[in-house]
């Protein structure tokens, strides 16, 4: 599974707002995608995050794969991350 | 340690040049119990999709609508009109409540007599009667709205060959401002055709000359084109007191008045838009009060209404197949119910909401039915939480048009249930077999072999 990285002009609020500078864009984020988003800015793997939701949350592997995997595909089309 | 509720990850990439006064779109709330029946627990025990109809609600908008009229013009008769929703529960149901039967087919005109509505109690209207149906009716003493001048001449022929008398009405066509016209239905007025076609019936002996008929459209949004109606076939009742002293028993509008759906294309919603019941029935009944009779000589006045009486009491609810992103970054939500079962979503923005508490994050999605057809979309551009796949929602206001115009295709239609007053669920209709749908087939001998 590959890796992301966060670009590093980004802000990201605590309530899950987000800001590009560069393209002027702003994005809204709901709780478990703000925390997503802030593990990826602290370099985490795609690994570690899907074991800490897993731990966390009531949720099964296989769909939280899916929905990782379409959360992440936004985030590299909106330019907010990209593969490292 | 009990772990949190889980939701899907989600961005929304805010378009500001979209949002409008209010904020954000508002999200559609759950909608978890109808008639304090919960929806996750009927859709697991009688299969989704599902179409779930509330009796009680069925009931207060009979009893509104014939309240609202009867204050303001005493002798008011409903007639069900059957292509609305001809489940048999549902026809009792109004029955039991005191509506005849209006019927356009003798399809429905045998489905009435079925369930035990008396001819004399059943309005027969529209284009396509046969020799045999229109015998029938007559005999039976149904009221039969003449649509055209072959078929008076049918009735004309039909009561000589066989001594009979048949007590008819005619369907009349008007100008009522209402674009595009409703033309095609009944004899003119502005051209005189009515007038021709009433004179026609006094003319005739075996003709009882009972009613006049009027259906100016469905889904009317002003009051304005049934007050212009109302008055136009005043005229033509008073023309029949003035030169024939015939008067008549009763004065029929028809149906028409719209259902709390929303159009497409239409921005405000339905409730804000539109007139009050009240509104519509001042427009329908004060025209009659210039009918030049004594007040006990009044004619009843009948209406067809349809949608207005059911849409609002009848849910379809489905089952979430999947999600999805569009090539360019939309959601997309496929559910289990396709346009087949719900006809009325090519013109409605059918109010959608989410059968279970969920996430307060919502989210804008186009809502796909599982067809594999591109026409296949219930929903454009609706508002919900994020739903997992196995959840329900509920689609709302689908009582009018929906179960007698819904297709069978790729998959069979599904069962139909009501919540009875009593908060019972009771099955109308059992969802179909293979068997069911094959049995009407018929497989020509040389096709019934072959190897591949
Ligand atoms: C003759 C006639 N009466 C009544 C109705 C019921 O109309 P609605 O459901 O708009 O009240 C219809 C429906 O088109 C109709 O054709």
């Amino acid at each position: 599974m590959s890796n992301y990285k966060v670009f590093d002009n980004l802000a990201v609020s605590e309530s899950g707002f987000l800001f590009s500078p560069s393209t002027g864009e702003s994005f809204t984020l709901n709780p478990i995608a703000n925390q997503i988003l802030h593990l990826l800015k602290q370099g985490e793997t795609i690994n570690q995050i899907k074991e800490k939701i897993l731990s966390e949350y009531d949720i099964d592997e296989s769909s939280l794969e899916k929905d990782l995997d379409d959360f992440i595909n936004q985030l590299i089309n909106y330019k907010i991350v990209e593969e490292k | 340690m009990d772990k949190k509720i889980y939701e899907r990850p989600v961005i929304i990439k805010q378009q500001m040049g979209f949002m409008n006064k209010f904020g954000s779109a508002p999200a559609n709330q759950p909608l978890t119990h109808i008639d304090n029946v919960s929806v996750v627990e009927m859709a697991e025990k009688y299969g989704s999709p599902l179409f779930v109809f509330s009796e009680k609600k069925i009931r207060q908008n009979y009893r509104n609508l014939n309240r609202i009229f009867k204050t303001r013009y005493p002798k008011v008769q409903f007639a069900w009109s059957y292509k609305t929703n001809y489940l048999n529960a549902v026809c009792s149901l109004f029955h039991q409540e005191g509506a005849w039967a209006e019927v356009v087919s003798e399809f429905e005109y045998e489905r009435a007599r079925k369930l035990g509505v008396k001819g004399e109690n059943i309005i027969f209207n529209g284009p396509d009667k046969t020799i045999e149906g229109i015998k029938k009716a007559i005999e039976e003493k149904a009221k039969i709205h003449i649509d055209h001048f072959d078929e008076l001449y049918d009735i004309i022929n039909i009561t000589e060959k066989y001594n009979l008398k048949a007590d008819v009405g005619i369907r009349v066509n008007m100008d009522t401002g209402i674009y595009p016209k409703w033309d095609r239905f009944g004899f003119n007025y502005e051209n005189g055709e009515a007038v021709q076609a009433l004179k026609r019936i006094i003319s005739n002996e075996r003709l009882n000359l009972v009613g006049l008929h009027t259906h100016i459209g469905t889904y009317i949004m002003s009051t304005e084109p049934y007050k212009i109606a109302a008055q136009k076939l005043v005229v033509l009742a008073n023309m029949l007191i003035d030169q024939y002293d015939i008067k008549l028993d009763y004065i029929d509008l028809g149906g028409g008045l719209p259902s709390h759906n929303t159009l497409k294309g239409q921005y405000l919603e339905a409730e804000q838009l539109l007139p009050t019941l009240e509104q519509y029935a001042d427009a329908i009944t004060s025209p009659l009060y210039d009918l030049n009779l004594s007040p006990s000589e009044f004619p009843t006045l009948f209406l067809e209404n349809g949608r207005v009486l059911i849409d609002d009491a009848g849910f379809l609810v489905s089952k979430v197949l999947a999600n999805k992103r569009l090539s360019d970054g939309r959601r997309s939500t496929v559910i289990d119910a396709g346009v087949n079962l719900l006809f009325t979503s090519f013109w409605f923005k059918h109010k959608v909401r989410p059968a279970q508490v969920s996430s307060t994050y919502t989210e804008s999605a186009t809502l796909y039915g599982p067809l594999c057809m591109n026409i296949d979309i219930i929903r454009d551009d609706v508002v919900l939480p994020t739903l997992k796949k196995g959840e329900y929602l509920v689609i709302m206001y689908v009582g009018a048009y929906s179960v007698t115009q819904w297709m069978q295709f790729i998959t069979l239609r599904p069962n139909i249930v009501m919540i009875t007053e009593e908060g019972k669920i009771e099955q109308l209709r059992k969802s179909e077999n293979l068997d069911y749908i094959m049995e009407q087939e018929i497989l020509p001998e040389k096709l019934k072999e072959f190897s591949i």
